[in-house]
């Protein structure tokens, strides 16, 4: 697996388990919206931010835990790359 | 002054007496209006209503996001005689239009981005008012701006502010309705008035005071946030609807535009206490923390107590339809053995309260009921729904009529009234009232669902948790995504259900309603 589908992988699966038990994991794609369309409400953004922080070892600006930075999957990969490359 | 008897004197009076000073601060846009700037862009406005139609007894919308310019037309608007109603610039627009059409308004001022949809959807309920557009909303200039090229191709001729009764309505605020359709609260210039006067008598407000305006202009704590700093020439501080969510940029705002008085939910205090890292912030200038809106888990507030000791606080009580009606302040220290929240208090001073039993005779001390309010701060009912208005009164043998909140209390002795629960299925949820029949409603219009029933689940850390359980359609499999994503077109996003579970059939009762209290359980 490369870098970014693991990071994927880890995301969507903190996202199945923490804000949609009993969802099928396929319905769950790198574009599906997830600020916009209440999967994540605004304490859910701060919980996945600080999984993020954690998980993959990076601090996150406070802009950045947005819907412009979070809204997708494929979003929240780009954010953790930039972040990885940057520290 | 001569006595203020509506809102927009109260602009008029500080505009005349310190016209410099700011009245309003936009952080979002970097802008700032002064008390005479303020009063002439409301004035401006006021005359294009008034060439629009608008006239004292009418209703006008505003579809705007909070700034400068939203202030400003909500002045504009009480400055014609006629009533603003206030939507959630964040809603789908199909739900704004339904509460536009839905008391008729005679204008509306929006932004650009919503414009064409909104046209549309009135369109399609066919009610579609003069539409005053806006390329934005910020600093105030879209307005001038707005107004400005209106003025060019259409003059429209001054005309004078229009200071009508106290019974006048002031403004509509939509709460959520069980029916599955939001529903029209009635405010009048007393009822917002004798509050405002309230709130002088009992935080004192200065005119270097700098008040928080955290809350959407939807919601009711808009009323203190707009209407209290004004009268007392203080300046107000709009928190945008992105930073309002954020505690890292909400607790570095409080302290760099110098709050002294923040007022919002305990939800929003609570992600402050546990995210905002405020012990690396001066918030010497806070002199008051005032929350409302839903019960304060007391973990939460020890938490904010503890980083943010020094100012007072107080936890205000009260529907949309009283506004604020019983206040508690908090002690100085909270004992450290407390677990449950404090109470919602004493009856403000403008108002009385009694508490009754299930046909509407006064409980015995210390007995659990229902808390009901009379006096001038209490609406006279709900936009165009009769049966409804009638039966949210108890009347009494000396002719008052007392409005019921649905709110179940015990009186304590010296704490004034405790909180117990609800009689009905509303729900406080991040401050808003939520119907679970509207979520419920909603959900029902999706083609996959058979039955479904919605429940709100106490929850230690977010306060409330909304499950919604469903039955899908014989062979049907639904997706939570799609059913989030099927909410979020049709409800605001703090209504769509936080949980979802499927179930070939819901228990029923031996009558065979839905059994809420099984379903419970089964959560």
């Amino acid at each position: 697996m490369s870098s970014d589908e693991a990071i994927a992988a880890a995301v969507k699966q903190f996202i199945l388990d923490e804000f949609l038990p009993g969802e099928d994991p396929s319905e769950l794609t790198a574009d599906t919206p997830l600020i916009t369309s209440a999967v994540l409400d605004s304490v859910g953004t701060l919980k996945l931010v600080a999984f993020l922080e954690e998980r993959f070892n990076i601090g996150l600006a406070a802009h950045e835990a947005d819907v412009e930075y979070l809204n997708t999957i494929a979003d929240i990969v780009k954010l953790v790359e930039s972040k990885q490359q940057a520290g | 002054m001569s006595q203020a008897t509506v809102l927009c004197q109260l602009l008029d009076a500080q505009a005349a007496q310190r016209p410099q000073h700011v009245a309003v601060e936009d952080p979002a846009s970097g802008g700032a209006i002064s008390y005479a700037e303020l009063k002439r862009a409301s004035d401006r406005l006021r005359d294009r209503l008034v060439h629009l139609g608008v006239r004292r007894g009418d209703r006008a919308g505003v579809y705007l996001t909070k700034s400068i310019d939203a202030v400003a037309s909500i002045f504009g608007i009480l400055k014609t005689g006629a009533a603003y109603v206030p939507v959630d610039p964040h809603a789908p627009v199909s739900r704004n239009a339904f509460v536009l059409a839905n008391c008729a308004v005679k204008a509306a001022i929006v932004e650009q981005a919503q414009a064409d949809a909104l046209r549309q959807e009135l369109t399609n309920l066919g009610h579609l008012p003069p539409l005053l557009v806006l390329d934005g909303a910020g600093d105030g200039r879209p307005l001038e701006a707005a107004l400005s090229r209106e003025q060019a191709s259409d003059p429209a001729a001054p005309s004078d502010t229009v200071i009508g009764d106290a019974d006048d309505l002031a403004y509509l605020l939509y709460t959520s309705g069980s029916t599955g359709k939001p529903k029209g609260v009635m405010l009048s210039q007393q009822n917002a008035m004798s509050f405002v006067a309230w709130c002088s008598e009992t935080f004192e407000p200065r005119s270097d005071d700098r008040f928080s305006a955290h809350a959407p202009f939807h919601f009711d704590l808009s009323i203190l946030d707009i209407y209290v700093p004004i009268k007392h020439g203080a300046t107000l501080v709009l928190v945008g609807h992105e930073t309002g969510k954020e505690p890292a940029k909400l607790a570095s705002l409080m302290a760099e535009r110098r709050i002294t008085v923040w007022y919002s939910t305990p939800s929003i205090l609570s992600l402050l206490a546990h995210y905002g890292s405020l012990a690396s912030y001066d918030y010497s200038r806070l002199r008051m923390v005032l929350f409302a809106g839903e019960v304060f888990p007391i973990k939460h507030l020890r938490l904010l107590k503890e980083q943010v000791p020094h100012p007072r606080y107080f936890n205000l009580y009260g529907p949309t339809e009283t506004n604020v009606c019983t206040f508690y302040e908090i002690p100085k220290t909270i004992a450290p053995d407390r677990a449950d929240p404090y109470p919602i208090g004493k009856t403000c001073s403008h108002l009385e309260s009694r508490v009754v039993d299930g046909a509407g005779n006064d409980v015995r001390p210390g007995e659990e009921g229902e808390l009901c309010i009379c006096g001038p701060g209490v609406t006279s009912g709900y936009w165009g729904l009769d049966e409804l208005t009638r039966n949210a009164y108890l009347d009494t043998a000396d002719g008052k009529q007392w409005y019921r909140t649905g709110d179940l209390v015990v009186a304590e002795a010296g704490d004034g009234y405790v909180y117990r629960g609800r009689r009905d299925r509303m729900v406080k949820k991040r401050g808003y009232r939520v119907e679970l029949g509207e979520i419920e409603a909603c959900l029902y219009q999706h083609p996959g669902v058979r039955q479904v029933a919605v429940i709100a689940i106490d929850d230690e850390d977010e306060g409330l948790r909304v499950k919604a359980f469903v039955s899908p359609n014989e062979g049907q499999k639904l997706s939570i995504i799609a059913l989030k994503r099927f909410c979020s077109e049709r409800i605001p996003l703090y209504m769509v259900p936080d949980v979802f579970s499927f179930a070939p059939a819901l228990p029923v009762t031996s009558t065979d309603k839905i059994d809420y209290q099984a379903l419970k359980e089964m959560a």
